[in-house]
C-alpha cells in the first residue's frame, strides 16, 4: 500500500475544508470496510484520507415521532439494529443493516459509506429508497439535499461535487399501516455480494388489503439502484394480490438492466428480479399489517 | 462392530486426550510461516504474469533496482538451466527439471495468469510492492487454451511445443497439450454390455477449484557467508521441500536445511515449491533475510488448484441390479505442466464395486491455468462423482434402494481392482450396511423440494517412508522427533500410538515436527499416511523403549528380561515381588549412569488399508433462486482403527464440507482472456460455518491387518462422496439432475425452468 495522509477533523466546516482543499486526491473515510480495500487493492488512489468518524453529525441517531429519523452517514450497521426504536420503525433498513457483510464489518461499516461508494449491489440503497431517505449534504457553498435514488451517478461515482460531504439521512416517519423489507440473493447465506437486491415499502389503506402507495428499488440489476416508478403505479390502488404483485414484479423485471458477471448472468438475474420483488412485497405487506394491528 | 475387530484393550488408543499443541494455537502462540521474523530480514514480493498466455519478449529489471530500499531483484536467469534434468520427486517419480524451475520463475513464456516471472526484496512489503510496478516486461499476447477438450483438439494452440503425448507408456511423436494417454482394462466390455438390461450414458464436468487452505504460502531464508541455506516455511513436507529447493538452486542438500513451521491447513496444496527458492535467490543475493508471504489473490492464481475434468461414464446392468460392464473417459486439466492426477481418478472411479469387464481411458492435459497439485484423494471426487451419480439412475430405473444395490455389488477382499491388483481386506460392505443401519437413513423425510442422496467413494491411501526419533528423559517422559508436518492433528495420534506401544500416558509424550537435520528422511504429509505410517514408527519406537527399559532393569537387578514385566508405568521382577522400580526412577538412575534410552526408527510400511464413505444428504431447493441448502448430512465412514476419535471425526467432518463447497458454489470463474474473475474468498464461495449443518459421523472400524492397531487413513476419503450424494439429493427433491459441479443456483434455476 502506498503512504498517504490522514486527517481527523472534528467539525463540518474543518471537514470541508479539507476535502475543498486536496480535491479528488482526498476521500472521506468512515468505516473503512470498502475504502482501505480499495486502496490496498489499487483500485484507488488518493494522498488523504478525511476520517469523519470524531464530526457530532455524522455519528448521531435522532428520532422524534413527527420529524422522522436524523441519521449520522457515519453511524455504524450495527448501532441501527440495536437502536430500540430506529430497529422497529424502519424494518427495511434494519434488514440490510444485518446483511451487510459479517458481525464484525457491520460494527465498522455504515449506511453513508455504503451509499457514497456507489456500488450497483450495495445492500443498504435499495432499503434507502424504499423508506424514501433524503441525502443531507454540506459544502464549501453551504448545505444541500438529495433523495437517496438521485445519488448514485454510475457504478462506483456519486453526486457528490468537489468539497462536499454526506453528513446524514433524513428519513420521514412511516406513516399508518407502513411496511417496509430488503432481501438480496446471495449463494451462501453470509459473507457475500447481492447478486440481486430487492427494497420494497407498501402503505395500505384503512381496509388494510388496498396499497395506499409503494416504493419498490432494486440493486445489482444496473449501473444504479433503481426506483421501478412503473411498480409503484402497478400497485398503488389495487388490492394486495398475487396478480398486483405479478404486475409489480413484471414491471420490475422490465426495469431491469443487468449485466453478466461472475457473481451471475444478465439471464439469471432477470429471474431473480421476479423472484425477490415478489417475496419482499409479501413481506413488506405483513409488517404493514402488523404495523396496523399493534397499533 | 465389525467380527474382526480385535477385543484388545486399549490404554490410550481410543481416547480423547487434548492435543499437544491446541493451547499454543488457540492462544494465538503457534509459530506459522508469516510469523518468522529474523534481524535484518527483508521482505519479497512476486511479480506475476497478467497473461494467461504468452511469450515474454523482454524483462528490465534496472528501474526497480534502484528505487531506495530495494536490495535485490531477481529472474528465472537467476536459477540454473533446468533443460535436459530430471528432477526426482519421490512419491511422484520423475519429472523434467524444466517443470518445477519453470513454474517458479516463468523464463521464455508464461502459462497461466499469476505465473511467476520475477521478486523483488526491500526493506519493507510496500517498497517492495511498489518496485515490482517498476520491473519492464514485454508480452507476445498468445491465445489461451482454457478447457480441457478444448486443449485435446488436433488445432489447438500448444502450450509446450516439445510437448509428446506419452501413449500407454511409450512416447509418441505427434506434439499436442495431451501429456499422457493411460488404459486400464479388464475382462471383455463388449460381451459386458451385450449382457446388460440397461445401459446408461452421461457426460459429468467439474470446475477448476482450489483446496483454500487458510494460511497463504510463506517462506523465509537465509543464505549464509559458507553458503549453507536455511529455510523456514508452511510446506506439508520439510523433505520433499528441501529435495525441490536442491534440485532447482543446485545445492548440495547438506547444504539446505529446511525447518517446517506450524501449517495452517495444506490439502494436498502445500506439497509444491513456490517462494521458496525464490526467497533463498533473494537472500543469496541481497545477503540478508528474506522472507516472502503470498496474498489471497496469488494463492488462487499462482499456485495449484486441482484439475477441472471430463469424464464420460457408460455403464450396464442385469434387471436385478449387477453391474456386468463399464466404460469411461477421464480427462483432466493438469494446468500450465503435465501432472494431473488422472491415474488415481481412474483407479478409484469404480473401486467400491466388483465389476468383471471394464475399460478406463485416461488423458493428462495441459491448459493455461496454473500447474494443478494435490487435493484430498487428488482425482477421486471428480472421477467417483460420475459413478455414483449414475448409479443412482439405474436405482431410479430399477426401483431400487441404493444402499441395496451398492451391497450387491460391493467390493470384497481378494476382488480384483481396475489395475488387477487384488483387494486386501477392506471395509466396503461394513460401511454401507452401517449407514444402512444409521438413524439418519431409516428417518422420514417430507416436505415439498426435499430429496436425499447417497452416494459412496473410495481412496487407496499411501504407505511411504517415515522416521521419528524417541528419547526417554530423566524423569521417565519421553521426547518424539518427527519429521511428517502436523496438518490435521497427527502429532497427538502419533503420541498415542507411542505412548501405548510402550506403556506410558499420552501427556507424558512430547511430540514436536522437527527440522531435516533433527531426524529421519519422512516422506510428505498426504495420501492420509501419517497416522498409518508415521504412526507405525512411533508403535516401532515404543517397542524399542520398552525393550530398552526391560533390559535396564534386568541388568540393575542381574536378572533375565524375560523375568522383567513393564505394566502401569511400574517394572518388576515377576519372581521377586520386592523388586520394582517406577519408570520415572529407574529413568533417572539410568540418566545419572549415562545409558541412553532412545530409538531411530525408519519404517516403509507396505500393508496400506484403503478406505470407504457412505455420505447421506437431506437438501431443500429454493425452487425460485435455485439456492440448495443442506438440511442433514451424514457420513458414515471405515477407519480402520480410531486412534483419536475427535480428530477422526474432524476428517469426516472436514472432508465432506470441502466436498458440498465443491458440488454448490466453489470454482475458478475465467472470462475470454482467461483472466480469473473471483480471486478472493468472497467471490470463491466456499461454505462457511453459516451455511452448513452440524456434520454426523459414523465411525466404522474394520481393522487394517497392516497395522499393528489396525490404522487405516482417514482424511482424504471424505471428500470424495459429496458431490454425488448432494446431486442425487438435489434429483430426488426437484426431479432434476445436473451433470456438472458446481450446481450453482443459476444451473439449478435453468435446470428446473428447461424442464417445465
Amino acid at each position: 500500500m502506498r503512504a498517504f495522509d490522514y486527517a481527523a477533523p472534528k467539525s463540518l466546516n474543518e471537514a470541508v475544508s479539507l476535502l475543498s482543499r486536496r480535491g479528488d486526491r482526498a476521500r472521506v473515510l468512515s468505516g473503512g470496510t470498502d475504502l482501505i480495500v480499495q486502496v490496498r487493492e489499487k483500485r484507488r488512489d488518493l494522498d488523504l484520507m478525511v476520517d469523519v468518524k470524531n464530526i457530532p453529525e455524522l455519528s448521531e441517531i435522532r428520532y422524534e415521532p413527527a420529524a422522522g429519523l436524523a441519521l449520522g452517514a457515519s453511524v455504524a450497521c450495527s448501532r441501527i439494529y440495536e437502536h430500540p426504536v430506529v430497529s422497529r420503525v424502519y424494518p427495511g433498513l434494519v434488514d440490510a443493516a444485518f446483511l451487510i457483510g459479517g458481525i464484525q464489518i457491520q460494527n465498522r461499516a455504515s449506511l453513508g459509506g455504503n451509499l457514497c461508494n456507489a456500488s450497483p449491489a450495495a445492500d443498504s440503497i435499495p432499503a434507502l429508497i424504499a423508506h424514501r431517505a433524503i441525502c443531507v449534504i454540506a459544502g464549501p457553498n453551504g448545505g444541500r439535499e438529495l433523495p437517496v435514488e438521485q445519488f448514485c451517478v454510475a457504478p462506483g461515482r456519486n453526486a457528490l461535487q468537489a468539497g462536499e460531504l454526506l453528513v446524514s439521512f433524513r428519513i420521514p416517519a412511516p406513516p399508518p399501516r407502513f411496511g417496509a423489507n430488503y432481501i438480496r440473493f446471495i449463494p451462501r447465506n453470509e459473507m457475500d455480494i447481492a447478486v440481486v437486491g430487492c427494497g420494497a415499502s407498501l402503505t395500505l389503506r384503512e381496509d388494510l388489503k388496498t396499497i395506499a402507495e409503494a416504493r419498490v428499488a432494486l440493486g445489482a440489476v444496473a449501473p444504479t439502484p433503481l426506483l421501478v416508478a412503473e411498480a409503484a403505479s402497478a400497485l398503488s390502488g389495487s388490492a394486495f394480490s398475487s396478480e398486483s404483485v405479478d404486475r409489480a414484479a413484471i414491471a420490475c423485471q422490465a426495469a431491469a438492466r443487468p449485466i453478466t458477471d461472475m457473481r451471475g448472468t444478465a439471464e439469471y438475474r432477470r429471474h431473480l428480479v421476479g423472484v425477490l420483488t415478489r417475496r419482499a412485497l409479501l413481506k413488506a405487506f405483513e409488517r404493514a399489517q402488523e404495523a396496523a394491528n399493534a397499533r | 462392530m465389525s467380527p474382526t475387530e480385535t477385543k484388545q484393550e486399549y490404554q490410550v488408543i481410543g481416547k480423547r486426550p487434548v492435543r499437544h499443541d491446541g493451547v499454543d494455537k488457540v492462544t494465538g502462540r503457534a509459530v506459522y510461516g508469516a510469523d518468522v521474523q529474523l534481524p535484518g530480514m527483508l521482505y519479497g514480493k512476486v511479480l506475476r504474469s497478467p497473461h494467461a498466455h504468452a511469450r515474454i519478449k523482454s524483462i528490465r529489471t534496472d528501474k526497480a533496482m534502484s528505487l531506495e530500499g530495494v536490495k535485490a531483484v531477481v529472474t528465472a536467469a537467476d536459477l540454473p538451466d533446468p533443460e535436459g534434468r530430471t528432477a526426482n520427486l519421490g512419491e511422484l517419480g520423475d519429472v523434467p527439471l524444466r517443470n518445477l524451475t519453470r513454474n517458479v520463475l516463468a523464463s521464455g513464456k508464461v502459462l497461466y495468469q499469476g505465473h511467476a516471472i520475477a521478486a523483488v526484496a526491500a526493506t519493507n512489503p510496500h517498497l517492495a510492492e511498489e518496485a515490482l510496478d517498476l520491473i519492464e516486461v514485454e508480452y507476445e499476447v498468445l491465445p489461451p487454451v482454457m478447457d480441457v477438450l478444448e486443449a485435446m483438439k488436433k488445432d489447438a494452440p500448444l502450450l509446450h511445443e516439445d510437448l509428446c503425448t506419452m501413449e500407454l507408456g511409450k512416447k509418441s511423436d505427434h506434439h499436442s497439450n495431451i501429456a499422457s494417454h493411460q488404459t486400464f482394462r479388464r475382462g471383455d466390455v463388449k460381451a459386458g454390455f451385450a449382457s446388460a438390461d440397461h445401459i446408461l450414458e452421461h457426460e459429468y464436468r467439474s470446475a477448476t477449484v482450489h483446496q483454500g487452505y487458510i494460511e497463504p504460502h510463506a517462506a523465509t531464508a537465509v543464505w549464509s557467508a559458507d553458503g549453507q541455506v536455511t529455510l523456514w516455511c508452511t510446506t506439508q513436507g520439510a523433505f520433499s521441500m528441501r529435495a525441490m529447493v536442491h534440485q532447482i538452486l543446485g545445492i548440495p542438500v547438506s547444504k539446505l536445511k529446511v525447518i517446517p513451521t506450524e501449517i495452517g491447513g495444506g490439502f494436498g496444496g502445500k506439497i509444491p515449491s513456490y517462494g521458496e527458492p525464490v526467497a533463498a535467490l533473494l537472500a543469496r543475493k541481497s545477503r540478508r533475510p528474506v522472507k516472502v508471504v503470498m496474498d489471497r489473490t496469488e494463492v488462487f492464481m499462482g499456485t495449484g488448484p486441482t484439475s477441472a475434468s471430463y469424464v464420460k461414464l457408460k455403464m450396464g446392468v442385469t434387471r436385478d441390479g449387477r453391474i456386468v460392464a463399464a466404460e469411461a473417459m477421464l480427462a483432466f486439466e493438469g494446468g500450465a505442466y503435465p501432472g494431473a492426477i488422472v491415474g488415481a481418478g481412474g483407479l478409484c472411479l469404480l473401486a467400491p464395486y466388483n465389476i468383471e469387464n471394464l475399460v478406463i481411458d485416461m488423458y493428462d492435459v495441459v491448459v493455461n491455468k496454473p500447474k494443478t497439485a494435490a487435493y484430498r484423494a487428488p482425482g477421486a471426487p471428480n472421477a467417483e462423482h460420475a459413478t455414483e451419480a449414475l448409479i443412482d439412475e439405474f436405482c431410479e430405473l430399477l426401483k431400487m434402494d441404493p444402499l441395496e444395490f451398492r451391497l450387491k455389488n460391493a467390493s470384497k477382499e481378494g476382488d480384483v481392482q481396475a489395475n488387477d491388483v487384488r483387494f486386501p481386506r477392506i471395509g466396503c460392505i461394513e460401511t454401507i450396511e452401517a449407514a444402512r443401519a444409521s438413524d439418519h437413513y431409516r428417518s422420514k423425510l417430507n416436505g415439498p423440494n426435499r430429496g436425499r442422496g447417497v452416494a459412496a467413494g473410495y481412496w487407496m491411501n499411501a504407505g511411504l517412508t517415515s522416521s521419528v526419533m524417541a528419547r526417554l528423559n530423566a524423569d521417565g517422559t519421553v521426547t518424539l522427533n518427527e519429521g511428517s508436518t502436523d496438518i490435521g492433528g497427527s502429532r497427538t495420534s502419533i503420541a498415542m500410538q507411542l505412548a501405548e506401544s510402550f506403556g506410558i500416558r499420552a501427556e507424558d509424550v512430547s511430540p514436536s515436527v522437527v527440522d531435516t537435520d533433527s531426524v529421519g528422511y519422512t516422506e510428505v504429509t498426504g495420501g492420509s499416511r501419517v497416522t498409518f505410517a508415521t504412526g507405525y514408527a512411533a508403535y516401532e519406537a515404543g517397542q524399542a523403549l520398552r525393550r530398552q527399559v526391560v533390559e535396564q532393569a534386568a541388568k540393575l537387578w542381574k536378572v533375565e528380561p524375560e523375568r522383567v514385566l513393564f505394566e502401569g508405568g511400574v517394572l518388576r521382577d515377576l519372581d521377586d515381588a520386592a523388586k520394582k522400580i517406577g519408570l520415572p526412577e529407574l529413568a533417572e538412575t539410568l540418566a545419572h549412569r549415562g545409558v541412553d534410552i532412545g530409538a531411530r526408527i525408519t519404517v516403509t510400511p507396505q500393508k496400506v488399508g484403503g478406505v470407504f464413505g457412505v455420505h447421506i444428504a437431506d437438501v431443500e431447493v429454493d425452487p425460485g433462486t435455485g439456492k440448495v441448502t443442506i438440511l442433514r448430512y451424514t457420513v458414515v465412514q471405515d477407519v480402520g482403527k480410531a486412534i483419536h476419535p475427535s480428530y477422526v471425526e474432524g476428517q469426516m467432518q472436514g472432508g465432506a464440507v470441502q466436498g458440498i463447497g465443491w458440488a454448490l458454489n466453489e470454482e475458478y470463474v475465467y472470462n475470454q482472456e482467461g483472466k480469473m474473475l473471483n480471486a478472493s474468498f468472497l467471490d470463491y464461495r466456499m461454505p462457511t460455518s453459516l451455511d452448513l449443518p452440524m456434520i454426523e459421523t459414523i465411525i466404522v472400524e474394520v481393522p487394517n491387518p497392516g497395522h499393528p492397531y489396525g490404522v487405516r487413513g482417514v482424511g482424504e476419503v471424505p471428500i470424495v462422496p459429496p458431490l454425488a450424494t448432494v446431486a442425487n439429493a438435489i434429483a430426488h427433491a426437484v426431479s432434476v439432475r445436473l451433470y456438472e459441479v458446481p450446481m450453482s443456483p443459476p444451473r439449478v434455476v435453468k435446470a428446473m425452468l428447461a424442464k417445465k
